[in-house]
């Protein structure tokens, strides 16, 4: 029988450390004496204590013996793997036969490597009425669990703050890049847009009583207080939104997302959490950099169509914006952030088991996504006019 | 193994999605360092009824002991704590598609071991040289072939160095000669670590090759009709259903 490898439960945890010793007593062959506890939780040797000891006896070989060892796991074998490897390349013969029984033969399939091949592939289809039925009735289960999920995701973010959250910071990284910085093209051009119609629908109405330079009154407030806080909400809720639903969507097809449970780590903590931070952090910067966007499409057609003066166009908007308006649109954009990754991580985590189940969720996501959007902007209108800012 | 001790033990499982009852009334037990076989047509709810024994989907009746623990009946902290002793192989290999296959060892030894990164990557390399795919650590788990993300798989459920080891499927999708290298692979494993494995799997060879016992799971009257050494049920079961699958529809053949 083997010693008892699994000794990890529990019970054992104050079991005694691991203990290395050298046999000279053969001047070729250096016996290593392995006893205690060879755990990964244990704090183990370098092998540069067997180095030392074979430089300084000028052994030929190792050998060991391992009675002694009361419980051991890949511990162990990284110990042994790393001995081995040291003296294989000098040279020196590395003799097995003392090892644990189980190890011996781990160590041998380790190095032993073959080499071959495999493929596969699958998909499913249901009726049109099928599905609308069964849409119908998940929407009405689907609250609680939207309930569920919001309340999970706090407590990853609560975890998060605490500093316990466990995910790849590496991700959150490559998150912020996606939400962020490549989302500028397509922001710059949507607010750019959104400004010079804006200013061309107000500069009809307003040449009617020769009070063009209130374009600036009218582009400035419109884009700092909503517009561009909605226009972002809304191109992320596409390009942002739906990916986090397809990516995690795609895991739950594969089972990653099961794989990340199986092994104790918790897919909120370590795919939803830094999704939702990544895209809230970046959404107010968005919005920030489509005000400005926006405000230079209202410019563009102040100065080049209505004539208007540079500075006074300048002037006029400066004078017209209230700082509380700068607060409420990035005060939003911030709600939407949210509201658009817990949209998307929330579709894709519920994610069926097919290929189409992932665009159901990209789809899903979306509509969830500009919808809350539309509702959250016309909730906090509603309150800061109740509120009077 | 000279004495037997019970390492997952059924009792009046019953398994269902909604009404749709899958598997009911399963008593079973699997022997610590056997390899035990779920086994039954298609669609007879093998993958669903591993998911129940590793934790993954709730039993609407009955239990799962792992040991001596009745999985669903523990508390969270106790589920996550026999959660480490459980290494899964999923039918599609489910590797973490955004990570190389190094890193996918390599990621539950860092977050549960105090190790340094440099003892990650040995300890993942070890545990792909394992399954020989050695000087692979570096590939994503789209660069390489079905039966490597197979063995990948195998790779990543042994990082932990679990108790137990689930496959689902290990063969499926795979030529019967890599198949039959992935069973040698089960055993050396099985012999080397000591390891209770659960296989689903509906390949004769397999089965053959490999199990010390199994069950056979019945699609139609959706619970368990046979059980055993399955050599042993190859000649002495009388069931129609269990012989015919058994001998690939041989003599006995129904309908
Ligand atoms: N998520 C699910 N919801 C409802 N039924 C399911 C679900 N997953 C699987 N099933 C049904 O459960 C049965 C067993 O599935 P499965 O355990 O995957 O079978 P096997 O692995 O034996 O091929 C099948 O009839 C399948 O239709
Ligand atoms: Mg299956």
């Amino acid at each position: 029988m083997k010693p008892h490898r699994h000794a990890n439960n529990k019970t054992e945890s104050g079991s005694q450390p691991c203990e290395i010793s050298f046999d000279r007593s053969d001047e070729k062959k250096l016996l290593i004496n392995l006893a205690g506890s060879w755990t990964l939780k244990c704090k183990r040797p370098s092998a540069d204590v067997v180095k030392k000891e074979i430089t300084a006896g000028g052994a030929t070989g190792i050998a060991f013996n391992t009675t002694g060892i009361t419980e051991w796991d890949s511990g162990l074998l990284i110990f042994l793997g790393r001995v081995i490897g040291l003296f294989l390349k000098n040279g020196i013969t590395v003799d097995k036969t003392g090892l644990p029984n189980g190890a011996g033969k781990l160590m041998d399939l380790a190095a032993a490597v073959p080499e071959k091949k495999g493929a596969r592939k699958k998909s499913q289809k249901e009726s049109f009425l099928f599905r609308v039925g069964s849409e119908s009735v998940a929407f009405v289960r689907s609250s609680g669990d939207v309930l569920t999920f919001v309340g999970e995701a706090s407590t990853a973010f609560i975890k998060f703050l605490t500093g316990k959250a466990r995910f790849r910071r590496s991700d959150l990284t490559r998150i912020i890049q996606d939400c962020g910085i490549e989302a500028l093209p397509i922001v710059s051009l949507i607010s750019l847009l959104v400004g010079l119609i804006l200013a061309f629908v107000g500069a009809v109405q307003l040449t009617m009583f020769g009070a063009e330079i209130y374009v600036a009154n009218l582009v400035g407030i419109a884009m700092v207080r909503v517009m561009a806080a909605v226009m972002t909400g809304i191109i992320m809720a596409g390009r942002t939104g739906a990916a986090f639903a397809a990516q995690l969507g795609t895991m739950q097809v594969n089972e990653e997302i099961d794989a990340f449970k199986t092994m104790g780590i918790s897919p909120m903590e370590f795919l939803v959490l830094p999704r939702i931070l990544g895209l809230t952090l970046m959404m107010p910067l968005l919005c920030l950099y489509a005000d400005l966007m926006g405000i230079l499409g209202g410019f563009i057609v102040g100065v080049g169509m209505l004539d208007l003066n540079m500075v006074e166009y300048y002037n006029q908007t400066k004078a017209a914006v209230p700082l509380s308006n700068l607060w409420i649109g990035l005060f939003q954009s911030i709600v939407f952030g949210i509201l658009i990754a817990v949209a998307g991580c929330l579709r894709g985590m519920q994610c069926g088991r097919s290929a189409s189940a992932v665009g159901d969720a990209t789809t899903s996501a979306v509509v969830t996504g500009i919808i809350s959007i539309i509702v959250a902007t016309a909730v906090i209108t509603v309150i800061t006019n109740v509120l009077g800012i | 193994m000279s004495q037997k001790t019970p390492a997952i033990t059924t009792k009046n499982l019953e398994i269902a999605y909604g009404d749709f009852v899958i598997q009911r009334d399963l008593n079973f037990t699997v022997n610590r360092g056997e390899i035990f076989v779920l086994m039954g047509g298609s669609g007879c709810g093998k993958t669903t009824v591993m998911r129940c024994l590793t934790g993954l989907k709730a039993p609407e009746k009955g239990q799962v002991f792992l040991g001596n623990i009745s999985l669903w009946e523990a508390e969270q902290a106790t589920r996550d704590q026999m959660a480490h002793n459980i290494g899964i192989v999923y039918q599609s290999g489910a590797l973490w598609s955004s990570m190389t296959l190094a890193e996918n060892v390599g990621l539950p030894l860092g977050e549960f071991y105090d190790l340094t990164p440099q003892e990650i990557r040995e300890l993942s390399s070890l545990k792909l040289a394992l399954v020989g795919l050695s000087g692979f650590e570096d590939y994503y788990p789209s660069e390489i072939s079905g039966g490597m993300r197979k063995r990948a798989g195998v790779a990543r459920a042994l990082a932990l160095d679990p108790q137990f080891l689930f496959f689902d499927e290990p063969s499926a999708g795979l030529d019967p000669v890599t198949s039959s290298l992935l069973d040698d692979l089960i055993l050396e494993l099985r012999d080397s670590l000591g390891t209770t494995m659960v296989l689903v799997t509906h390949e004769l060879p397999s089965i053959f090759s490999v199990a010390d016992n199994c069950v056979y799971l019945d699609g139609d009257t959706h619970t368990m009709i046979a059980g055993g050494d399955p050599k042993r049920l190859k000649t002495d079961c009388d069931d129609p259903k269990v012989h015919a699958f058994l001998t690939r529809g041989g003599k006995n053949r129904t309908g």
